[in-house]
């Protein structure tokens, strides 16, 4: 009891600290300031966490610490400056990747209420678009895939119905899973059409638009932490997720409006290049 | 806690996280999104509960892939969110992107 009441006295302290970093992280003079404010932040989250009495042993937890660190460290020092944008869109996809596994080991941990396992599969579903389109957006960037991703835009005759029938497949499986939350093999369909969502909806737009693209993913990360949050009954991670999440949308936005454009236009226009080519 | 106040939070950081990014130059949009993007690999938080529970096997896989992956993102995001603020500290105002 006493423990909990600490972690939730240094999430309070480390929330102000994300806040903070955001705010200071959008002035030139202060930014590099803001991100050290709110690495801290994440820091002492991370260590406070760690007392949680539900915790029973730490070996997987340290081995998986240390693994993610070396990894993180070693690309970020790595990378050339000028596949900076590519880095973020991986990173991106790798969190919304994080989301949706903690989001898939509660829903085949135990039974829950199933208001909780459809806040889980809303995470899923968002972790898993998050993922995907974020690799997507990566190979168009990079062009590595070259042979198979385009970096312009892809679209093929009845996409749109494709991408129809997907979300539909996707909105199935979620009312069924949460009559039937035991049935893993479910959940495993659902990820799978989830993750396909992504590329169908990242492939059908140019390599030039990425940049927007990989904000609106960012912000889609975001709120996928924030609904394993909501389930988690996590507080801290609803309040960074969900201020990851508006002010994701926001500089996708402002992104947009520096183009002199509408968001619908960068997410659509590849299908309305193929309406105009066939009329 | 119940539904209504974790509504009520929830519903407070999204307008507090509009509020604060308003007014962005376009030099820092590539490390803002770096930022943030850093910022919800807070997902670690809650895959420790699963990481270090022996509630089932695909449970714990799941959870400590989790961890592993959020670290990741939260190290790796961090550290090259710094990287773009450095260079633009020595060359000035140059366009991140």
């Amino acid at each position: 009891m006493q423990n909990e009441f600490i972690i939730n006295v240094v999430y309070l302290i480390s929330a102000a600290l994300f806040i903070i970093g955001l705010k200071l992280l959008s002035h030139p003079s202060t930014a590099r300031r803001g991100n050290l404010l709110s690495a801290v932040g994440m820091l002492v989250a991370i260590c406070i966490t760690l007392i949680d009495q539900q915790i029973v042993s730490y070996q997987w937890i340290l081995i998986a610490l240390a693994a993610g660190s070396i990894v993180g460290a070693v690309v970020a020092r790595k990378i050339a400056l000028t596949s900076m944008p590519e880095l973020v869109s991986l990173l991106n996809g790798i969190g919304g990747l994080a989301s949706l596994a903690v989001a898939f080991a509660m829903v085949v941990g135990g039974s829950l209420a199933t208001y909780i396992v459809v806040i889980l599969l809303i995470a899923i579903a968002i972790g898993g678009v998050t993922f995907t389109g974020s690799l997507v957006a990566w190979a168009k960037l990079s062009g590595k895939l070259g042979n198979i991703i385009q970096t312009k835009a892809m679209v093929f005759k009845g996409q749109a119905i494709a991408n129809s029938l997907l979300v539909l497949a996707i909105v199935l499986f979620a009312v069924g899973i949460s009559f039937v939350p035991q049935m893993t093999f479910l959940v495993f369909v659902f990820v799978i059409l989830c993750l396909a969502l992504g590329v169908m909806l990242v492939l059908p737009i140019g390599g030039a638009d990425m940049p927007v693209v990989i904000s609106l993913l960012n912000s889609y990360s975001g709120l996928a932490a924030c609904a394993a949050g909501i389930a988690l009954n996590n507080n801290l991670l609803i309040v960074a997720g969900a201020l990851v999440g508006a002010s994701g949308i926001i500089l996708t936005s402002i992104m947009c409006k520096a183009m002199n454009r509408s968001l619908t236009n960068v997410l659509f226009s590849g299908f309305k290049e193929v309406s105009s080519v066939s009329t | 806690m119940s539904f209504i106040s974790l509504a009520m939070v929830l519903l407070l950081a999204i307008f507090l996280g509009f509020e604060l990014i308003r007014k962005v130059p376009a030099t820092l949009h590539t490390p803002l999104m770096s930022g943030a993007n850093a910022v919800s690999g807070i997902t670690v938080i809650g895959a420790f509960v699963f990481a270090g529970n022996d509630m089932g096997g695909l449970a714990k896989f799941f959870g400590v892939l989790a961890v592993f992956l959020a670290t990741i993102n939260v190290v790796g995001g961090y550290m090259v969110t710094d990287r773009m603020l450095s260079m633009f500290k020595g060359k000035g105002d140059r366009n991140a992107k």
